[in-house]
Protein backbone atom coordinates (compact mmCIF):
# COMPACT_ATOMS: atom_id res chain seq x y z
CA UNK A 1 0.00 0.00 0.00
CA UNK A 2 2.94 2.42 0.47
CA UNK A 3 4.80 4.32 -2.41
CA UNK A 4 8.38 4.53 -2.71
CA UNK A 5 9.26 8.16 -2.98
CA UNK A 6 12.64 9.69 -3.49
CA UNK A 7 13.94 12.73 -1.50
CA UNK A 8 16.74 14.91 -2.24
CA UNK A 9 18.82 17.14 -0.48
CA UNK A 10 19.03 20.55 -2.34
CA UNK A 11 21.19 23.94 -1.94
CA UNK A 12 19.42 26.82 -2.60
CA UNK A 13 21.41 27.92 -5.56
CA UNK A 14 20.25 27.68 -9.46
CA UNK A 15 20.70 25.26 -11.62
CA UNK A 16 20.48 22.64 -9.01
CA UNK A 17 16.61 21.72 -9.96
CA UNK A 18 17.64 21.77 -13.60
CA UNK A 19 20.90 19.53 -13.28
CA UNK A 20 18.33 16.81 -11.10
CA UNK A 21 15.74 17.01 -14.17
CA UNK A 22 18.19 16.76 -16.87
CA UNK A 23 19.88 13.60 -15.27
CA UNK A 24 16.66 11.93 -14.88
CA UNK A 25 15.65 12.53 -18.68
CA UNK A 26 18.71 11.09 -19.50
CA UNK A 27 18.27 7.96 -18.05
CA UNK A 28 14.62 7.95 -19.29
CA UNK A 29 12.98 7.97 -15.93
CA UNK A 30 9.42 9.36 -15.61
CA UNK A 31 8.66 11.88 -12.90
CA UNK A 32 4.91 11.01 -11.95
CA UNK A 33 4.82 13.93 -9.24
CA UNK A 34 7.03 16.25 -7.34
CA UNK A 35 7.25 18.61 -4.68
CA UNK A 36 9.74 21.41 -3.16
CA UNK A 37 9.56 22.12 -0.09
CA UNK A 38 12.45 24.87 1.04
CA UNK A 39 13.77 26.74 3.94
CA UNK A 40 16.70 29.67 3.56
CA UNK A 41 19.44 27.67 2.96
CA UNK A 42 18.42 24.25 1.68
CA UNK A 43 15.42 22.39 0.16
CA UNK A 44 14.40 19.20 -0.16
CA UNK A 45 13.26 17.72 -3.46
CA UNK A 46 10.61 14.80 -3.26
CA UNK A 47 9.83 12.67 -6.37
CA UNK A 48 7.67 10.03 -7.46
CA UNK A 49 9.37 8.17 -10.40
CA UNK A 50 8.80 5.01 -12.59
CA UNK A 51 11.94 3.67 -11.55
CA UNK A 52 12.78 4.11 -8.20
CA UNK A 53 15.84 2.62 -7.75
CA UNK A 54 17.48 3.81 -11.52
CA UNK A 55 16.36 7.23 -10.27
CA UNK A 56 18.45 6.59 -6.77
CA UNK A 57 21.56 5.54 -8.52
CA UNK A 58 21.31 8.11 -11.16
CA UNK A 59 21.33 11.02 -8.60
CA UNK A 60 23.76 9.41 -6.37
CA UNK A 61 26.66 8.76 -9.01
CA UNK A 62 26.20 12.49 -9.95
CA UNK A 63 26.84 13.31 -6.55
CA UNK A 64 23.31 14.18 -4.42
CA UNK A 65 22.15 12.90 -1.49
CA UNK A 66 19.65 11.24 -2.03
CA UNK A 67 16.92 9.30 0.75
CA UNK A 68 14.30 6.77 -0.11
CA UNK A 69 10.72 7.27 2.13
CA UNK A 70 7.83 5.34 2.05
CA UNK A 71 4.19 7.68 1.98
CA UNK A 72 0.88 7.23 0.79
CA UNK A 73 -1.26 7.63 -2.45
CA UNK A 74 -4.88 8.51 -1.65
CA UNK A 75 -6.82 8.49 -4.74
CA UNK A 76 -10.15 11.13 -4.62
CA UNK A 77 -12.32 12.17 -7.15
CA UNK A 78 -11.08 15.54 -8.68
CA UNK A 79 -14.22 17.74 -7.28
CA UNK A 80 -14.87 20.39 -4.41
CA UNK A 81 -14.32 18.78 -1.04
CA UNK A 82 -12.25 15.88 -2.16
CA UNK A 83 -9.24 16.96 -0.07
CA UNK A 84 -11.47 18.19 2.60
CA UNK A 85 -13.13 14.75 3.10
CA UNK A 86 -9.48 13.18 3.32
CA UNK A 87 -8.51 15.63 6.31
CA UNK A 88 -11.58 15.00 8.09
CA UNK A 89 -11.10 11.41 8.18
CA UNK A 90 -7.22 12.28 9.51
CA UNK A 91 -8.48 14.72 11.88
CA UNK A 92 -11.00 12.58 13.33
CA UNK A 93 -8.14 10.38 14.05
CA UNK A 94 -5.79 12.67 15.54
CA UNK A 95 -2.82 11.75 13.30
CA UNK A 96 -0.58 14.16 11.93
CA UNK A 97 0.29 15.07 8.49
CA UNK A 98 3.92 15.77 7.83
CA UNK A 99 4.15 16.90 4.69
CA UNK A 100 1.66 16.26 1.54
CA UNK A 101 1.07 16.91 -2.40
CA UNK A 102 -1.00 16.44 -4.78
CA UNK A 103 -2.01 16.06 -8.47
CA UNK A 104 -4.70 15.46 -10.71
CA UNK A 105 -4.11 12.32 -13.37
CA UNK A 106 -4.91 12.61 -16.81
CA UNK A 107 -8.41 11.76 -17.22
CA UNK A 108 -9.03 14.46 -14.83
CA UNK A 109 -11.62 12.70 -13.15
CA UNK A 110 -9.22 12.16 -9.96
CA UNK A 111 -6.77 13.38 -8.19
CA UNK A 112 -3.91 11.73 -6.21
CA UNK A 113 -3.21 12.74 -2.78
CA UNK A 114 0.35 12.03 -1.40
CA UNK A 115 1.02 11.51 2.54
CA UNK A 116 2.87 11.43 5.02
CA UNK A 117 2.28 10.95 8.59
CA UNK A 118 4.00 10.49 11.57
CA UNK A 119 2.19 6.98 12.13
CA UNK A 120 1.55 5.72 8.58
CA UNK A 121 -0.23 2.04 9.29
CA UNK A 122 -2.91 3.86 11.55
CA UNK A 123 -3.25 6.38 8.45
CA UNK A 124 -3.74 3.68 5.84
CA UNK A 125 -5.85 1.66 8.24
CA UNK A 126 -8.26 4.31 9.31
CA UNK A 127 -8.48 6.02 5.47
CA UNK A 128 -9.25 2.42 4.20
CA UNK A 129 -11.31 1.88 7.07
CA UNK A 130 -13.21 5.10 6.14
CA UNK A 131 -13.78 3.92 1.88
CA UNK A 132 -10.43 5.69 0.36
CA UNK A 133 -8.76 4.02 -2.40
CA UNK A 134 -5.04 3.89 -1.58
CA UNK A 135 -2.88 3.45 -4.89
CA UNK A 136 0.13 1.21 -4.93
CA UNK A 137 3.04 2.60 -6.70
CA UNK A 138 2.20 0.64 -9.52
CA UNK A 139 -0.84 1.91 -10.03
CA UNK A 140 0.54 5.85 -9.59
CA UNK A 141 2.80 5.05 -12.80
CA UNK A 142 -0.29 2.91 -14.43
CA UNK A 143 -2.35 5.88 -14.26
CA UNK B 1 57.50 -8.42 19.63
CA UNK B 2 58.38 -5.12 18.74
CA UNK B 3 60.70 -4.17 15.83
CA UNK B 4 63.27 -2.14 15.70
CA UNK B 5 65.17 0.10 13.46
CA UNK B 6 67.81 1.48 15.47
CA UNK B 7 67.39 -0.97 19.17
CA UNK B 8 69.97 0.68 20.99
CA UNK B 9 69.00 4.50 20.16
CA UNK B 10 65.26 3.57 20.72
CA UNK B 11 65.67 2.39 23.89
CA UNK B 12 68.42 4.02 25.54
CA UNK B 13 67.69 5.20 29.19
CA UNK B 14 67.33 8.57 29.65
CA UNK B 15 71.02 9.22 31.31
CA UNK B 16 72.93 7.89 28.22
CA UNK B 17 70.10 10.06 25.85
CA UNK B 18 70.68 13.14 27.20
CA UNK B 19 74.58 13.26 27.49
CA UNK B 20 74.22 12.46 23.68
CA UNK B 21 72.03 15.55 23.45
CA UNK B 22 73.92 17.71 25.68
CA UNK B 23 77.26 16.41 23.58
CA UNK B 24 75.49 17.54 19.90
CA UNK B 25 74.10 20.32 21.27
CA UNK B 26 76.99 21.69 22.62
CA UNK B 27 78.97 20.92 19.17
CA UNK B 28 75.92 22.27 17.07
CA UNK B 29 76.01 26.08 18.68
CA UNK B 30 79.62 26.45 18.67
CA UNK B 31 79.23 25.49 14.69
CA UNK B 32 76.02 27.58 14.18
CA UNK B 33 77.38 30.98 15.92
CA UNK B 34 80.52 30.27 14.19
CA UNK B 35 79.34 29.85 10.75
CA UNK B 36 75.62 32.08 10.60
CA UNK B 37 75.62 35.77 10.97
CA UNK B 38 71.98 35.55 11.84
CA UNK B 39 72.69 33.31 14.46
CA UNK B 40 75.46 35.15 16.19
CA UNK B 41 73.95 38.79 16.11
CA UNK B 42 70.69 37.18 18.24
CA UNK B 43 72.64 35.28 20.19
CA UNK B 44 75.04 38.21 21.08
CA UNK B 45 72.17 40.49 21.58
CA UNK B 46 70.77 37.95 23.95
CA UNK B 47 74.40 38.09 25.90
CA UNK B 48 74.67 34.09 25.21
CA UNK B 49 77.67 32.46 24.22
CA UNK B 50 78.13 28.68 22.82
CA UNK B 51 80.73 28.26 26.57
CA UNK B 52 77.94 29.01 28.29
CA UNK B 53 75.36 25.93 27.29
CA UNK B 54 76.66 23.48 30.33
CA UNK B 55 73.36 21.76 30.64
CA UNK B 56 70.54 20.86 28.31
CA UNK B 57 68.57 23.19 30.83
CA UNK B 58 70.43 25.91 29.23
CA UNK B 59 68.89 25.33 25.76
CA UNK B 60 66.33 27.83 27.72
CA UNK B 61 69.16 30.48 27.75
CA UNK B 62 69.41 30.62 23.59
CA UNK B 63 66.79 32.70 21.70
CA UNK B 64 64.19 31.44 19.56
CA UNK B 65 63.93 31.12 15.54
CA UNK B 66 60.49 31.70 14.57
CA UNK B 67 59.37 31.71 10.33
CA UNK B 68 59.75 35.24 10.07
CA UNK B 69 63.80 34.44 10.54
CA UNK B 70 63.70 32.19 7.84
CA UNK B 71 61.85 35.01 5.29
CA UNK B 72 64.35 37.58 6.03
CA UNK B 73 66.89 35.55 5.20
CA UNK B 74 65.04 34.08 2.26
CA UNK B 75 66.61 31.54 0.14
CA UNK B 76 69.66 30.64 1.90
CA UNK B 77 70.85 32.96 4.28
CA UNK B 78 70.45 30.46 7.66
CA UNK B 79 72.34 27.36 5.78
CA UNK B 80 75.84 26.75 7.58
CA UNK B 81 77.25 25.02 4.79
CA UNK B 82 78.03 26.22 1.25
CA UNK B 83 76.32 25.80 -1.63
CA UNK B 84 78.45 22.96 -3.29
CA UNK B 85 77.70 20.72 0.21
CA UNK B 86 73.66 21.04 -0.45
CA UNK B 87 72.66 18.43 -2.45
CA UNK B 88 68.80 19.12 -1.78
CA UNK B 89 66.65 21.82 -1.16
CA UNK B 90 63.01 22.43 -0.17
CA UNK B 91 60.32 25.23 0.42
CA UNK B 92 57.37 25.61 1.78
CA UNK B 93 54.09 26.55 -0.37
CA UNK B 94 54.53 30.54 0.96
CA UNK B 95 50.68 31.16 1.19
CA UNK B 96 51.33 33.51 3.99
CA UNK B 97 54.34 34.89 2.18
CA UNK B 98 57.89 34.40 1.38
CA UNK B 99 58.27 30.67 0.86
CA UNK B 100 60.67 29.43 4.05
CA UNK B 101 63.70 27.39 2.36
CA UNK B 102 65.61 24.76 4.16
CA UNK B 103 68.88 22.35 2.27
CA UNK B 104 70.25 19.14 2.80
CA UNK B 105 73.39 17.69 2.52
CA UNK B 106 74.38 13.98 1.65
CA UNK B 107 74.54 13.05 5.11
CA UNK B 108 71.61 15.02 6.34
CA UNK B 109 69.72 13.11 3.61
CA UNK B 110 70.81 9.78 4.89
CA UNK B 111 70.00 10.70 8.28
CA UNK B 112 66.37 11.85 7.30
CA UNK B 113 65.86 8.79 5.33
CA UNK B 114 67.01 6.11 8.72
CA UNK B 115 64.58 8.26 10.47
CA UNK B 116 61.78 7.68 8.36
CA UNK B 117 62.67 4.19 8.01
CA UNK B 118 62.29 3.70 11.59
CA UNK B 119 59.21 5.64 12.19
CA UNK B 120 57.84 3.22 9.60
CA UNK B 121 59.07 0.44 11.58
CA UNK B 122 57.40 1.98 14.71
CA UNK B 123 53.82 1.49 12.50
CA UNK B 124 54.67 -1.85 11.71
CA UNK B 125 56.13 -1.60 7.99
CA UNK B 126 58.63 -4.31 6.69
CA UNK B 127 60.48 -4.99 3.31
CA UNK B 128 57.71 -7.05 2.41
CA UNK B 129 55.03 -3.91 2.12
CA UNK B 130 53.88 -2.19 -0.97
CA UNK B 131 53.80 1.26 0.36
CA UNK B 132 51.74 3.44 -1.44
CA UNK B 133 53.03 7.16 -1.41
CA UNK B 134 50.47 9.83 -1.78
CA UNK B 135 52.14 13.00 -0.22
CA UNK B 136 52.91 14.98 -2.69
CA UNK B 137 56.34 15.20 -4.45
CA UNK B 138 58.07 18.28 -5.37
CA UNK B 139 59.37 21.27 -3.22
CA UNK B 140 57.35 20.10 -0.21
CA UNK B 141 58.92 17.74 1.94
CA UNK B 142 56.39 14.75 2.61
CA UNK B 143 56.51 13.07 -0.98
CA UNK B 144 60.45 12.67 -1.53
CA UNK B 145 61.36 12.50 1.93
CA UNK B 146 59.06 9.52 2.83
CA UNK B 147 60.08 8.01 -0.55
CA UNK B 148 63.66 7.60 0.56
CA UNK B 149 62.70 5.95 3.44
CA UNK B 150 60.55 3.43 2.37
CA UNK B 151 63.38 2.61 -0.08
CA UNK B 152 65.89 2.52 2.77
CA UNK B 153 64.11 0.05 5.05
CA UNK B 154 63.52 -1.85 1.77
CA UNK B 155 60.34 -1.83 1.29
CA UNK B 156 58.44 -1.30 -1.92
CA UNK B 157 57.78 2.33 -2.83
CA UNK B 158 54.77 3.51 -5.14
CA UNK B 159 55.44 6.92 -6.01
CA UNK B 160 51.76 7.87 -6.80
CA UNK B 161 52.01 11.37 -5.13
CA UNK B 162 48.91 13.30 -4.77
CA UNK B 163 45.58 13.66 -6.81
CA UNK B 164 44.27 11.50 -9.53
CA UNK B 165 42.31 9.75 -7.26
CA UNK B 166 40.57 7.14 -9.11
CA UNK B 167 43.85 6.02 -10.54
CA UNK B 168 45.26 6.15 -7.42
CA UNK B 169 42.68 3.24 -6.24
CA UNK B 170 43.43 1.55 -9.39
CA UNK B 171 46.75 1.12 -8.37
CA UNK B 172 45.79 0.52 -4.56
CA UNK B 173 43.63 -2.64 -5.71
CA UNK B 174 46.24 -3.68 -8.82
CA UNK B 175 49.70 -3.58 -7.17
CA UNK B 176 48.00 -4.26 -3.60
CA UNK B 177 49.36 -1.55 -1.50
CA UNK B 178 49.71 -2.48 1.74
CA UNK B 179 50.82 0.76 3.44
CA UNK B 180 49.25 4.50 2.87
CA UNK B 181 50.53 7.43 3.42
CA UNK B 182 49.39 10.95 2.97
CA UNK B 183 47.19 13.71 4.37
CA UNK B 184 44.14 12.23 6.75
CA UNK B 185 41.79 14.41 4.51
CA UNK B 186 42.68 13.27 1.48
CA UNK B 187 42.33 9.46 2.93
CA UNK B 188 39.07 10.67 3.13
CA UNK B 189 38.63 11.65 0.09
CA UNK B 190 39.79 8.26 -1.06
CA UNK B 191 37.54 6.59 1.11
CA UNK B 192 34.56 8.36 -0.45
CA UNK B 193 35.71 7.67 -4.33
CA UNK B 194 36.25 3.99 -3.45
CA UNK B 195 32.64 4.37 -2.41
CA UNK B 196 31.23 6.06 -5.69
CA UNK B 197 33.00 3.58 -7.44
CA UNK B 198 31.80 0.76 -5.32
CA UNK B 199 35.09 -0.69 -4.02
CA UNK B 200 35.03 -2.23 -0.90
CA UNK B 201 38.07 -1.26 1.01
CA UNK B 202 38.12 -4.69 2.45
CA UNK B 203 38.78 -6.27 -1.05
CA UNK B 204 41.92 -4.54 -0.90
CA UNK B 205 45.27 -5.39 0.90
CA UNK B 206 45.65 -2.01 3.12
CA UNK B 207 46.38 -2.86 6.38
CA UNK B 208 48.01 0.76 7.82
CA UNK B 209 48.04 4.13 6.93
CA UNK B 210 50.55 7.05 8.19
CA UNK B 211 49.03 10.27 8.13
CA UNK B 212 50.29 13.80 9.07
CA UNK B 213 51.30 16.96 7.71
CA UNK B 214 47.81 19.04 9.24
CA UNK B 215 46.56 18.66 12.36
CA UNK B 216 43.26 16.31 12.63
CA UNK B 217 41.12 14.60 15.34
CA UNK B 218 40.78 11.50 17.43
CA UNK B 219 37.32 10.97 15.82
CA UNK B 220 38.32 11.65 12.19
CA UNK B 221 41.30 9.09 13.06
CA UNK B 222 38.13 7.05 14.05
CA UNK B 223 36.22 7.79 11.06
CA UNK B 224 39.63 7.04 8.55
CA UNK B 225 39.89 3.60 10.61
CA UNK B 226 36.52 2.78 9.90
CA UNK B 227 35.90 3.68 6.01
CA UNK B 228 39.40 2.42 4.59
CA UNK B 229 39.30 -0.52 7.08
CA UNK B 230 42.96 -0.04 8.13
CA UNK B 231 44.98 0.89 11.60
CA UNK B 232 46.05 4.45 11.32
CA UNK B 233 48.62 5.99 12.99
CA UNK B 234 50.11 9.86 13.16
CA UNK B 235 53.19 10.71 11.86
CA UNK B 236 54.70 14.41 12.36
CA UNK B 237 57.53 16.88 10.47
CA UNK B 238 58.12 20.03 9.35
CA UNK B 239 60.43 20.93 6.44
CA UNK B 240 61.98 23.38 9.31
CA UNK B 241 63.38 21.24 11.59
CA UNK B 242 63.29 18.11 8.80
CA UNK B 243 60.69 16.90 7.16
CA UNK B 244 58.63 14.05 8.17
CA UNK B 245 59.84 11.69 10.57
CA UNK B 246 60.47 14.06 13.10
CA UNK B 247 58.33 11.70 15.54
CA UNK B 248 55.57 8.21 15.02
CA UNK B 249 53.33 7.08 16.47
CA UNK B 250 53.80 3.55 17.64
CA UNK B 251 51.33 0.15 17.14
CA UNK B 252 52.06 -1.18 20.59
CA UNK B 253 51.79 1.81 23.15
CA UNK B 254 49.17 4.84 23.65
CA UNK B 255 48.31 7.18 21.65
CA UNK B 256 50.93 9.66 21.03
CA UNK B 257 54.24 9.86 18.90
CA UNK B 258 57.98 9.00 19.76
CA UNK B 259 60.42 12.17 19.24
CA UNK B 260 63.28 11.06 17.61
CA UNK B 261 65.37 12.67 20.62
CA UNK B 262 68.65 11.34 19.90
CA UNK B 263 68.27 13.96 16.75
CA UNK B 264 65.91 16.39 17.62
CA UNK B 265 65.51 17.98 21.64
CA UNK B 266 61.39 19.03 22.13
CA UNK B 267 60.72 21.75 24.35
CA UNK B 268 56.91 22.79 25.13
CA UNK B 269 56.90 26.33 25.94
CA UNK B 270 53.90 29.16 26.84
CA UNK B 271 53.07 30.45 23.81
CA UNK B 272 52.52 33.47 24.87
CA UNK B 273 55.38 34.06 27.40
CA UNK B 274 58.09 31.77 25.40
CA UNK B 275 58.45 30.49 29.36
CA UNK B 276 59.56 26.68 29.38
CA UNK B 277 56.57 24.66 30.74
CA UNK B 278 57.38 21.57 32.74
CA UNK B 279 57.20 18.19 31.73
CA UNK B 280 52.69 17.06 30.80
CA UNK B 281 51.78 20.63 30.14
CA UNK B 282 50.26 21.63 27.27
CA UNK B 283 51.43 24.18 25.32
CA UNK B 284 53.57 25.30 21.87
CA UNK B 285 56.28 23.01 20.74
CA UNK B 286 59.76 23.82 20.12
CA UNK B 287 62.33 22.36 18.54
CA UNK B 288 66.37 22.30 18.02
CA UNK B 289 67.90 19.79 15.45
CA UNK B 290 70.82 17.98 17.04
CA UNK B 291 72.69 16.39 13.77
CA UNK B 292 71.58 18.58 10.91
CA UNK B 293 74.66 20.10 8.53
CA UNK B 294 72.61 21.82 5.88
CA UNK B 295 70.42 23.78 7.91
CA UNK B 296 70.66 22.97 11.76
CA UNK B 297 67.84 25.24 13.30
CA UNK B 298 67.68 26.44 17.06
CA UNK B 299 64.66 26.09 19.52
CA UNK B 300 62.31 26.42 16.42
CA UNK B 301 58.50 27.93 16.81
CA UNK B 302 56.30 24.94 15.73
CA UNK B 303 53.14 26.82 16.64
CA UNK B 304 51.93 23.27 17.19
CA UNK B 305 50.30 22.23 20.15
CA UNK B 306 51.34 19.49 22.01
CA UNK B 307 52.62 18.13 25.33
CA UNK B 308 55.23 15.98 25.96
CA UNK B 309 54.64 13.19 27.78
CA UNK B 310 57.62 11.13 29.77
CA UNK B 311 56.20 7.82 31.09
CA UNK B 312 57.43 4.73 29.36
CA UNK B 313 55.73 3.34 26.08
CA UNK B 314 54.47 -0.70 25.98
CA UNK B 315 56.73 -0.61 22.95
CA UNK B 316 59.61 -0.10 25.00
CA UNK B 317 61.20 2.66 23.43
CA UNK B 318 62.50 4.93 25.91
CA UNK B 319 62.12 8.17 23.57
CA UNK B 320 59.12 10.80 24.79
CA UNK B 321 56.10 10.73 23.34
CA UNK B 322 54.44 13.87 21.97
CA UNK B 323 50.80 13.98 22.10
CA UNK B 324 48.95 14.10 18.36
CA UNK B 325 48.94 18.15 17.38
CA UNK B 326 44.75 19.19 16.85
CA UNK B 327 45.67 22.52 16.88
CA UNK B 328 48.08 25.34 16.22
CA UNK B 329 48.72 29.22 18.14
CA UNK B 330 48.20 30.71 14.24
CA UNK B 331 45.30 28.69 13.20
CA UNK B 332 43.62 30.05 15.87
CA UNK B 333 40.68 32.10 15.16
CA UNK B 334 39.26 35.04 17.84
CA UNK B 335 35.92 35.16 17.17
CA UNK B 336 33.96 37.74 19.41
CA UNK B 337 36.98 37.48 21.81
CA UNK B 338 37.16 33.65 21.90
CA UNK B 339 39.66 31.69 20.94
CA UNK B 340 38.51 28.95 17.91
CA UNK B 341 40.58 26.32 17.18
CA UNK B 342 38.93 24.27 13.93
CA UNK B 343 39.90 20.89 15.69
CA UNK B 344 37.25 21.68 18.39
CA UNK B 345 34.62 22.58 15.73
CA UNK B 346 35.10 19.28 14.12
CA UNK B 347 35.55 17.43 17.47
CA UNK B 348 31.52 18.57 17.78
CA UNK B 349 30.61 17.64 14.39
CA UNK B 350 32.37 14.22 14.76
CA UNK B 351 30.62 13.51 17.88
CA UNK B 352 27.13 14.16 16.31
CA UNK B 353 25.72 11.13 14.93
CA UNK B 354 26.42 10.99 11.17
CA UNK B 355 27.76 14.01 10.06
CA UNK B 356 30.62 13.58 7.58
CA UNK B 357 34.42 15.42 7.95
CA UNK B 358 33.96 17.37 5.42
CA UNK B 359 32.97 21.12 6.66
CA UNK B 360 34.42 24.47 6.80
CA UNK B 361 34.59 27.67 9.05
CA UNK B 362 33.70 30.74 7.28
CA UNK B 363 34.27 33.99 9.46
CA UNK B 364 32.90 37.21 7.80
CA UNK B 365 32.75 40.31 10.18
CA UNK B 366 29.62 41.86 9.50
CA UNK B 367 29.25 45.77 10.61
CA UNK B 368 31.77 45.63 14.20
CA UNK B 369 30.56 41.92 14.82
CA UNK B 370 32.15 38.65 13.51
CA UNK B 371 29.93 35.66 12.61
CA UNK B 372 30.97 32.36 11.94
CA UNK B 373 29.42 29.96 9.83
CA UNK B 374 30.34 26.07 9.75
CA UNK B 375 29.45 24.45 6.45
CA UNK B 376 28.65 21.16 6.91
CA UNK B 377 27.83 18.24 4.06
CA UNK B 378 24.83 16.76 4.11
CA UNK B 379 25.36 12.75 3.91
CA UNK B 380 22.84 9.77 3.63
CA UNK B 381 23.18 9.20 7.02
CA UNK B 382 21.87 12.78 8.25
CA UNK B 383 19.65 13.34 5.40
CA UNK B 384 16.02 13.53 6.22
CA UNK B 385 12.69 14.05 3.65
CA UNK B 386 11.37 15.93 6.29
CA UNK B 387 12.75 19.52 6.62
CA UNK B 388 11.99 19.34 10.91
CA UNK B 389 14.23 16.73 10.87
CA UNK B 390 17.29 18.71 9.39
CA UNK B 391 16.64 21.71 11.17
CA UNK B 392 16.87 20.06 14.28
CA UNK B 393 20.08 18.83 13.15
CA UNK B 394 21.34 21.83 12.48
CA UNK B 395 20.18 23.42 15.71
CA UNK B 396 21.93 20.46 17.87
CA UNK B 397 24.97 21.14 16.11
CA UNK B 398 24.86 24.81 17.00
CA UNK B 399 23.90 24.41 20.18
CA UNK B 400 26.74 22.23 20.65
CA UNK B 401 29.33 24.31 19.64
CA UNK B 402 27.64 26.83 21.78
CA UNK B 403 28.72 24.49 24.90
CA UNK B 404 32.17 24.10 24.08
CA UNK B 405 33.39 27.25 22.65
CA UNK B 406 30.80 29.80 24.20
CA UNK B 407 30.34 30.67 20.72
CA UNK B 408 27.10 31.24 18.56
CA UNK B 409 27.58 30.27 14.86
CA UNK B 410 25.27 29.43 12.18
CA UNK B 411 25.30 25.94 10.85
CA UNK B 412 24.70 25.78 7.10
CA UNK B 413 24.05 22.14 5.47
CA UNK B 414 25.40 22.15 2.13
CA UNK B 415 25.71 19.25 -0.81
CA UNK B 416 27.80 16.93 -0.76
CA UNK B 417 31.43 17.05 -2.39
CA UNK B 418 30.75 21.03 -2.78
CA UNK B 419 33.26 21.85 -0.15
CA UNK B 420 36.81 21.92 -2.10
CA UNK B 421 38.70 17.86 -1.45
CA UNK B 422 42.28 18.75 -0.74
CA UNK B 423 44.88 16.73 -2.43
CA UNK B 424 47.21 17.99 0.27
CA UNK B 425 46.30 19.83 3.38
CA UNK B 426 42.71 20.61 3.85
CA UNK B 427 41.63 24.23 3.74
CA UNK B 428 39.42 24.44 6.68
CA UNK B 429 39.20 28.18 7.59
CA UNK B 430 37.88 30.61 5.06
CA UNK B 431 38.42 34.36 6.96
CA UNK B 432 36.93 36.90 4.92
CA UNK B 433 37.62 39.67 7.53
CA UNK B 434 39.76 42.37 7.20
CA UNK B 435 41.55 43.06 10.26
Amino acid sequence: MRVEQIAVFLENKSGRLAEITARLAEENINIRALSVADTADFGILRLIVDNVEKAKKTLKSNGFTVGITNVIAVEVADKTGGLAGVLKTIEAEKLNVEYMYAFVNKTGENAVLIFRFDDMDKAIESLQRTGYTILSGEQICAL
Amino acid sequence: MTLYWEEEMETLPRVGLESIQLKRLQHLVARVYKTVAPYREKMDAAGVKPEDIQSLADLAKLPFTVKEDLRDNYPFGLFTVPMDQVVRVHASSGTTGKPTVVGYTKKDLETWSGLMARALTLAGVTAKDMVHNAYGYGLFTGGLGAHYGIERLGATVIPVSGGNTKRQITIMKDFKSSVLLATPSYALNLAETMETLDVDPRSLSLRVGVFGAEPWSENMRDEVERKLNIKAVDIYGLSEVMGPGVSMQCLEGEKGMHVFEDHFLPEIIDPDTGEVLPPGEKGELVFTTLTKEAFPIIRYRTKDISRLMYDTCACGRTLVRMEKVTGRTDDMLIIRGVNVFPSQIEHVLMGTEGVEPHYQIVVNREGNMDTMAVEVEVSEDIFSDEIKALENLTKRIQMDIKDMLGVTCRVKLVEPRTIQRSEGKAQRVIDNRKL
